[in-house]
C-alpha cells in the first residue's frame, strides 16, 4: 500500500506513465509543452532527433492494436531509439507463460522502456513494480482503466484549438463504461481545470458513481451537447452492440450517434474528436467525421508528438 | 496429565468471565477455575503472567486444500497454522478436488486430520454432487461420515428449483445448509465492488444486488421449506439489513463475516494490489461500518478467517486475474482484536464472535472454559507485536494484505483436549 503514486519518483518526477490519475496539473502542462517542438519534427526532411539514441524501446502488446503500436513505434524512431515490437498476445501467454516470466525474459534483454498494452486493468502497474529500476513503463492502454497518452494527445488537441481549459464545456459520448479513453480524458480535463465535463450515454454504458470523478451524467444526447465547446466521441466495440447492453448498433446510432442535427446543439465552433478507429454510422455520421468541425486527423498527428514528449520525459532526456 | 495455568487473565464471554485466576486441567477437561480441586497435583505448570487465556478459536471457514491442491497447502501445514493461530476447531468447506461429495473422502479427511492430533476438523459436505448445482449429494451418508452441514461453497446454485429441493431435503433431516449469498449472474465477470473505486480503476463490478437478490431468494425458500440456513460471508450494509429482518421474523438463520471485510474496503485496493482481491469483494466504507454494527448487535453471529491459501503464481498477476482470498488462520485472533480496538468494542465481546458464538452455531462442545468443557484453549500475549512475513507464517499460503506488516497479539500456547499442541 504505497503512499505516493508508483509512476512518480520520491521527489515527484515522472519515471513511468501509468495513468493520468495521480498526475498534477503541472505534470500534464509540462508534457504538453514538451510536445510543442516535436510537432514540427514530422514536417522536416530528416524526421529525427537524437534524444533516445542508443535506447531500446520494447512495444509489449498483450492485446492487438496496430494503430497505437505504430504511433509509438514512429514516436520512438523519431527520437532515434531502437524499437522492438512484441506481439505477446499471440505468443508467450498463449503458451501459458506468466506475465512476470515474460517480463523477466525481456528485462534480461536490457530494455530501457516498455510500452505496454494489456487487456487487464492495472497490468502496467504490475509490470512497473517488477521492472528493473531505471526501466520506464508507458501504459498504452490497460483494460478499461487508462490510456494516458491518448488523453494527453486529446488535451494537446483541445489546447491547440481552444487555447485554455478554464471556460470550456466538454462532452464525452458513448460507451463510457468500457472506455479507458474516457477515464483518462476525464482525469486530464478535471486536473487541467475544465469546469464542465459531461458524459453522455445510456445507463447500461455509464459506470456506477461516475459523478464522483467530477462529471455530470446525461442520457439525452441533444441536451447533453447544449453549448459544448468540445465533443469527444468514443468507439463502440463490436461485442457491445448486440446483447444485454444495447439492442443494436442501429438503435445506438439513433440515440447516441453524432449527426449534424445533434451537433447543432453544441457551439458553432465546437470541435469533434474521436480516438479511432471509427465506426461510421454507429457512433458518428460520416459527413461529421469528415466535416469542418472534425479534428480527428490532427489528433493523430499530435499523438506522435505527444508520445515523443512522454518517452523523452520518462527517460529524463 | 494434570496441567495448571497460573496468573492468567481468563476471558470467556459465554460465562461472562474476565478475571485473573488459575485454571486447572485434568483428563482433557477444564477441572476448575480459581481454587484447585481437592487433592490437586499438577504434572505441568504454565505461567501465563501478562497473557490472556481464552477458549480455543472456532473458525467457520478454513480451506485446508486437501485433497487436490497440495501444491498450495497440505493438511500438515494448514493444521499447524490453525493451532499456531489459536484455532482449535475449524469448519472446512467442500470445494476440494475432488469435492467432498463422497462419504469416503470425508472419512479420509477426518482420519488424516484426526491423526495429526491438532485442531478438531468439521467438514461441510457438498450440497450438490460435484458442486454442479444439479443433483443432490447423499446427505445422510455424508452426515454419517462426519459432515456437520452442507454447502455449495462459492458455486452459486443457479437453478432455483435445485436450491429449493436441496433445502427441502436437508430440512427433512434437520441438516443446516451453508450458502454463499451471491447471485451468479449479477456478479458475473465482476472482480471488485461496483462503486466509485471500481469505476475509477476500470474494474468490472459486483453490485450489492448480487448479494441482496441471493439473500432474498434464500429467505423466501427458507419460509417455504423450513430449512436451517447459515449465510457465509455477508459483505454489504443491505445484506446485513436483510439478515437482521429475517432473524426478527424468527427464521432459523445465522450468518458470518470474513475478518478482512471488517477491516478493509475497496479503497485499500490502491494501485491494483491483488492481495486485496476477495470473494465476495471488499465493499465501501459504509458497508464495512454496517458489518461492524451487525457483528456487535448479533445479526452476524461469527467472524471467520475464511482461510484460503493462494500460491504466488495466482497472486503475482494483474488484479482481475488474481485468485481471490488470503491466508487467515494465524491472523484471525490478532485481526479480530485489532478490529475490536478500532470500533471500540470490548476484547471479551469480540473474542466471543470467534469462540462461543461460532461454537454454538455448529453445535460443538467448544468455545467455553467452563468446568467440564474440553480443555481447548488459546493462550496469547495481547501486547506482543510480530511481523507477518513469509517466514513467520506456518501456512503454506503466504499471501495476505498484511504481509510485511506488524500486528499486535501473538498466540503463545494452544491446547486441544488438554494436550499442548502448539508452543510459540
Amino acid at each position: 500500500m504505497p503512499t505516493y503514486h508508483p509512476q512518480l519518483t520520491a521527489d515527484g518526477q515522472l519515471k513511468h506513465l501509468l495513468s493520468i490519475d495521480g498526475l498534477s496539473r503541472a505534470h500534464i502542462e509540462r508534457l504538453l509543452e514538451a510536445a510543442d517542438p516535436f510537432v514540427s519534427v514530422g514536417d522536416r526532411e530528416v524526421k529525427k532527433v537524437p534524444l533516445l539514441r542508443g535506447k531500446s524501446v520494447f512495444n509489449l502488446f498483450f492485446e492487438n492494436s496496430t494503430r497505437t503500436r505504430t504511433t509509438f513505434e514512429i514516436a520512438a524512431k523519431r527520437l532515434s531509439a531502437d524499437v522492438i515490437n512484441l506481439n505477446i498476445g499471440a505468443s508467450s501467454t498463449a503458451k501459458g507463460e506468466s506475465l512476470l516470466d515474460t517480463l523477466a525474459n525481456l528485462v534480461a534483454m536490457n530494455a530501457d522502456m516498455f510500452v505496454v498494452r494489456h487487456s487487464e486493468s492495472g497490468a502496467p502497474f504490475l509490470i512497473a513494480q517488477h521492472a528493473k529500476s531505471g526501466v520506464a513503463v508507458i501504459n498504452a492502454g490497460d483494460g478499461r482503466h487508462a490510456h494516458p497518452t491518448q488523453a494527453l494527445l486529446d488535451m494537446y488537441t483541445i489546447r491547440h484549438y481552444k487555447k485554455s481549459f478554464h471556460n470550456l464545456s466538454v462532452a464525452i459520448v458513448g460507451d463510457i463504461l468500457h472506455s479507458r479513453v474516457a477515464r483518462s480524458g476525464i482525469h486530464a480535463l478535471t486536473t487541467l481545470g475544465c469546469p464542465d465535463v459531461r458524459v453522455i450515454g445510456p445507463k447500461t454504458l455509464i459506470p456506477t458513481d461516475v459523478h464522483r470523478m467530477g462529471v455530470s451524467v446525461h442520457h439525452d444526447m441533444a441536451r447533453g451537447l447544449e453549448g459544448c465547446d468540445v465533443v469527444m466521441m468514443l468507439r463502440l466495440q463490436n461485442e457491445r452492440m448486440n446483447g444485454a447492453l444495447l439492442p443494436s448498433a442501429h438503435e445506438f446510432f439513433k440515440s447516441y450517434g453524432l449527426t449534424a442535427q445533434k451537433l447543432a446543439r453544441a457551439k458553432p465552433n465546437a470541435i469533434v474528436m474521436h480516438p479511432g478507429p471509427m465506426n461510421r454510422g454507429v457512433e458518428i455520421d460520416s459527413p461529421i467525421a469528415d466535416g469542418q468541425q472534425s479534428v480527428i486527423l490532427p489528433q493523430v498527428t499530435f499523438g506522435i508528438a505527444v508520445r515523443m514528449a512522454v518517452m523523452a520525459s520518462v527517460v529524463g532526456a | 496429565m494434570n496441567i495448571e495455568i497460573q496468573n492468567a487473565r481468563l476471558i470467556d464471554a459465554s460465562t461472562s468471565l474476565d478475571r485473573a485466576a488459575s485454571l486447572f486441567i485434568a483428563e482433557g477437561q477444564i477441572a476448575a477455575l480459581g481454587d484447585a480441586p481437592a487433592g490437586w497435583k499438577a504434572d505441568k505448570t504454565l505461567d501465563a503472567r501478562g497473557k490472556v487465556v481464552c477458549p480455543g478459536l472456532v473458525d467457520l471457514s478454513a480451506r485446508l486444500r486437501e485433497p487436490g491442491s497440495e501444491h498450495k497447502a497440505t493438511l500438515e501445514s494448514e493444521m499447524l497454522a490453525a493451532v499456531a493461530g489459536g484455532v482449535t476447531t475449524l469448519v472446512c468447506p467442500p470445494d476440494t478436488d475432488p469435492v467432498l461429495d463422497e462419504p469416503g473422502l470425508v472419512e479420509m479427511l477426518k482420519r488424516r486430520a484426526g491423526a495429526l492430533l491438532q485442531a478438531r476438523v468439521h467438514p461441510l459436505g457438498a450440497l450438490t454432487r460435484g458442486l454442479r448445482g444439479e443433483a443432490l449429494s447423499e446427505m445422510v451418508e455424508l452426515t454419517d461420515a462426519g459432515c456437520i452441514g452442507f454447502s455449495n461453497a462459492h458455486q452459486a446454485i443457479t437453478d432455483t428449483q435445485v436450491l429449493f429441493r436441496a433445502l427441502q431435503y436437508a430440512a427433512t433431516f434437520g441438516y443446516p445448509v451453508w450458502l454463499a449469498p451471491q447471485d451468479a449472474y449479477l456478479g458475473r465477470g465482476g472482480i471488485a465492488h461496483d462503486g466509485e473505486v471500481a469505476s475509477r480503476l476500470g474494474l468490472s463490478g459486483v453490485p450489492v444486488s448480487a448479494e441482496t437478490v441471493a439473500i432474498s431468494t434464500i429467505v423466501t425458500l427458507m419460509r417455504d421449506t423450513g430449512a436451517r440456513v447459515h449465510l457465509m460471508r455477508i459483505s454489504s450494509a443491505a445484506g446485513v439489513d436483510l439478515v437482521r429482518r429475517a432473524k426478527a421474523e424468527g427464521l432459523p438463520l445465522t450468518a458470518d463475516v470474513g475478518i478482512h471485510h471488517l477491516l478493509l474496503t475497496d479503497r485499500d485496493i490502491g494501485y491494483f494490489d491483488p492481495q486485496l482481491r476477495f470473494a465476495p469483494p471488499l465493499r465501501a466504507p459504509a458497508d464495512r461500518d454496517a458489518l461492524a454494527r451487525g457483528v456487535m448487535d448479533g445479526t452476524l453471529d461469527a467472524i471467520t478467517s475464511d482461510h484460503t491459501p493462494v500460491d504466488d503464481d495466482e497472486k503475482n498477476v494483474p488484479f482481475g486475474e488474481a485468485t481471490p482470498g488470503a491466508t487467515g488462520l494465524e491472523l484471525l485472533l490478532p485481526l479480530t482484536l485489532k478490529w475490536a480496538e478500532q470500533v471500540r468494542w470490548g476484547m471479551a465481546e469480540a473474542l466471543a464472535r470467534v469462540t462461543a458464538s461460532p461454537a454454538r452455531l455448529i453445535g460443538a462442545q467448544a468455545g467455553t472454559i467452563a468446568p467440564g468443557a474440553p480443555a481447548d484453549l488459546c493462550i496469547f500475549d495481547p501486547a506482543a507485536y510480530w511481523a507477518v512475513t513469509r517466514e513467520t507464517l506456518r501456512s503454506q499460503g503466504k499471501n495476505t494484505p498484511w504481509l510485511r506488516r506488524e500486528i499486535q497479539a501473538r498466540v503463545v500456547t494452544t491446547l486441544v483436549g488438554g494436550r499442548l499442541v502448539y508452543t510459540g
